[in-house]
């Protein structure tokens, strides 16, 4: 690879870029659009929408597109282990808090494996398209392992898109090599742009040979941060930014922390709850620090929403993580069980799988906007919440007792938008016939009218409706967007004939155990 | 006097085997150690023992004070 080139190849796409961004910001996704009756997204974002350079991008990456999500897959590999600063809501013996959730731990690797198990995950998983560098620590703390991992699978399979996650402090230094690669997405976690408010998140960072503690920290840490950023955008390089909501430290403050990083070309901006308690040992699980519930976080991505696209349905994975969101698969690929494997890269059946996938959610698409033109005529500002129960592909294909997580979105006469997914902490797993585990889950969907399920037992049912949420299983196997536009219908109708009255609901829990147990 | 990692405390992170001026840090068994004989504490290289500053677990990297009896028995 000629650095030069490649460098200069990207300064030149740099204006689109920019100019593409700002379009995206105008477009602004949803919340506020859909009160001016426009199409809900969200993050959502399809072809129509979005200028075509960016959807190039985005449309294969499960973790920018909420459509995408349902049918690519990602894959981290953990081949960073330090980082060089210390967050309050993290504990080291533990992966990075930024990215995946408190408390797991990743089995760490050295390049040569990474790029072993990537291709491994690539020709056992046809949906993958992105490999990410998340961790265990920070990945630009560790830049030799982390650009090395990049060379490699760049190499040997061109066809994956590399991205990077890191706490920004080291990456004003590395911006060229991330060009240089050609690594397509990065993200930042931004939590602040005000140091006092730093210096409650953040007790340290490691700088240029030096710790720096307080206020001194939070500057330093804050100035590299909004450095990179607009380096990477200037680069065109698309760059998401993550934020961690801790109630009463910077949850207010996250609106300004939107409007900065919007000001400095960020795609998208991905609110996430503080998860926080005793037994993760950090500093805040410690010290009693709550983190929102999901009536907050809602309300807050909301306020945010106006601003740029904001991103609803991340789930905080491992560093490790493999598969599609919300399906870890990161079990089947240790490091025991590939350097066992036998690994053929087929790149032509990998070509062939995305073309049926692209076709796939064209008609998915479809079905859902023909769906949505009956419902033209309709004027209503009943908005009710449901939840799906999916495995992925975009169809209601999980049994309710099965499912991780739960999609959520809000249904209106604009459409259907995302509000996220929350996950479940017990499924099935001595059976729900224990009494809390049901109880956790409709919990976490209180907020919900409906639930759509492919298949439900009887106990869940009846424990449901007395809850107040509707089960819808007539749509099983069916696509998502074109049944839940359908049942809203219905829903409707029957609210305006007076044989159903519709109720706000209460708030839904955010649950706090890690996704995946395999730590 | 030179340093020493408290194994049973260390997090495996390697960050401290990054900033050793002196290369005197590699991993044993998943936990890191650092040979005494090279670690100079980062005088004439840096204001801090690097170990030190990097290290996420606070009192991890130490001073090695066993070490003169050591060094008397020998
Ligand atoms: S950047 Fe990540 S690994 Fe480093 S202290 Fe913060 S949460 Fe932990
Ligand atoms: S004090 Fe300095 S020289 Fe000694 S082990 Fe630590 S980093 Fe290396
Ligand atoms: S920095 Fe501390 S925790 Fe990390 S490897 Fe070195 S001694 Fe262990």
């Amino acid at each position: 690879m000629d650095p030069v080139a490649g460098h200069r190849d990207r300064a030149g796409d740099a204006e689109d870029v920019r100019e593409i961004i700002q379009v995206i910001a105008e477009h602004n996704g949803c919340g506020t659009s859909v009160d001016r009756g426009e199409t809900a997204c969200g993050s959502r974002a399809a072809q129509s929408d979005l200028p075509s350079a960016i959807w190039q991008k985005v449309k294969s990456h499960p973790c920018y597109s909420q459509e995408a999500h349902h049918h690519y897959a990602r894959m981290h590999v953990a081949v960073a282990p330090a980082c060089n600063m210390q967050c309050n809501y993290c504990n080291r013996k533990y992966d990075c808090a930024n990215e995946s959730r408190p408390g797991v731990t990743s089995e760490k690797l050295v390049p040569e494996q990474a790029l072993k198990k990537t291709l491994a995950v690539a020709s056992a998983i046809p949906q993958l398209s992105v490999l990410g560098i998340a961790g265990p620590g920070d990945p630009l703390a560790n830049p030799e392992k982390t650009f090395r991992t990049f060379e490699l699978v760049a190499k040997a399979a061109p066809d994956i898109k590399l991205c990077l996650s890191t706490n920004g402090l080291a990456l004003p230094d590395h911006v060229d090599t991330i060009a240089r690669l050609d690594i397509d997405h990065v993200t930042i976690t931004i939590n602040m742009i005000d140091p006092e408010v730093g210096r409650k998140i953040y007790p340290w960072i490691f700088y240029r040979h030096k710790r720096y503690a307080g206020l001194e920290a939070a500057k330093i840490l804050s100035r590299r941060q909004l450095q990179g950023l607009e380096m990477l955008t200037e680069r065109g390089i698309l760059c998401k930014v993550n934020s961690v909501m801790i109630p009463g430290i910077n949850d207010q403050h996250l609106v300004d922390v939107n409007k900065a990083v919007k000001s400095r070309g960020a795609f998208l901006h991905n609110i996430m709850p503080l998860i926080s308690s005793p037994e993760h040992g950090t500093v805040f699980g410690l010290s009693g620090q709550r983190g929102p519930t999901a009536q907050e976080l809602t309300a807050l991505q909301d306020a945010c929403q106006g601003n740029m696209n904001m991103m609803r349905h991340c789930r905080q994975c491992r560093a490790d993580a493999v598969g599609l969101l919300g399906d870890d698969r990161s079990a089947e690929f240790t490091i025991e069980r590939i350097m066992a494997m036998d690994i053929k890269y087929n790149f032509e059946s990998r070509q062939a799988y995305r073309t049926k996938v692209e076709r796939e959610r064209a008609a998915q698409a479809a079905a859902e906007q023909e769906e949505l033109s009956s419902l033209a005529s309709e004027t209503s500002d009943i908005k009710p919440r449901v939840a799906v129960a999916t495995k992925g592909a975009g169809l209601i294909n999980e049994h309710f007792g099965h499912a991780k997580e739960f999609q959520v979105y809000e249904l209106s006469t604009s459409g259907a938008r995302v509000l996220g997914a929350r996950r479940i902490d017990h499924y099935c797993k001595g059976g729900y016939g224990e009494e809390r585990s049901l109880e956790s889950i409709i919990r976490t969907i209180n907020d919900c009218h409906a639930v759509f399920v492919a298949k439900i037992g009887g106990r869940p049912r009846s424990e449901l409706l007395k809850a107040g949420i509707e089960v819808v299983d007539q749509y099983a196997y069916d696509f998502m967007g074109k049944s839940m536009i359908a049942w809203f219908k219905s829903y409707l109708d029957k609210v305006e004939s007076g044989e159903h009255r519709h109720l706000q609901r209460g708030a839904g829990d955010i649950q706090q155990r890690a996704l995946n147990s395999a730590a | 006097m030179p340093f020493k990692i408290i194994s049973s405390q260390c997090t495996g992170c390697s960050a401290c085997e990054m900033e050793c001026p002196n290369a005197a840090i590699s991993e044993k068994n998943g936990t890191f150690a650092i040979d005494a004989k090279k670690c100079t504490e980062c005088i004439g290289h840096f204001d801090e023992p690097q170990c030190v500053a990097a290290c996420p677990v606070d009192n991890t990297c130490v001073i090695d004070t066993s070490l003169a009896r050591y060094k008397a028995s020998a």
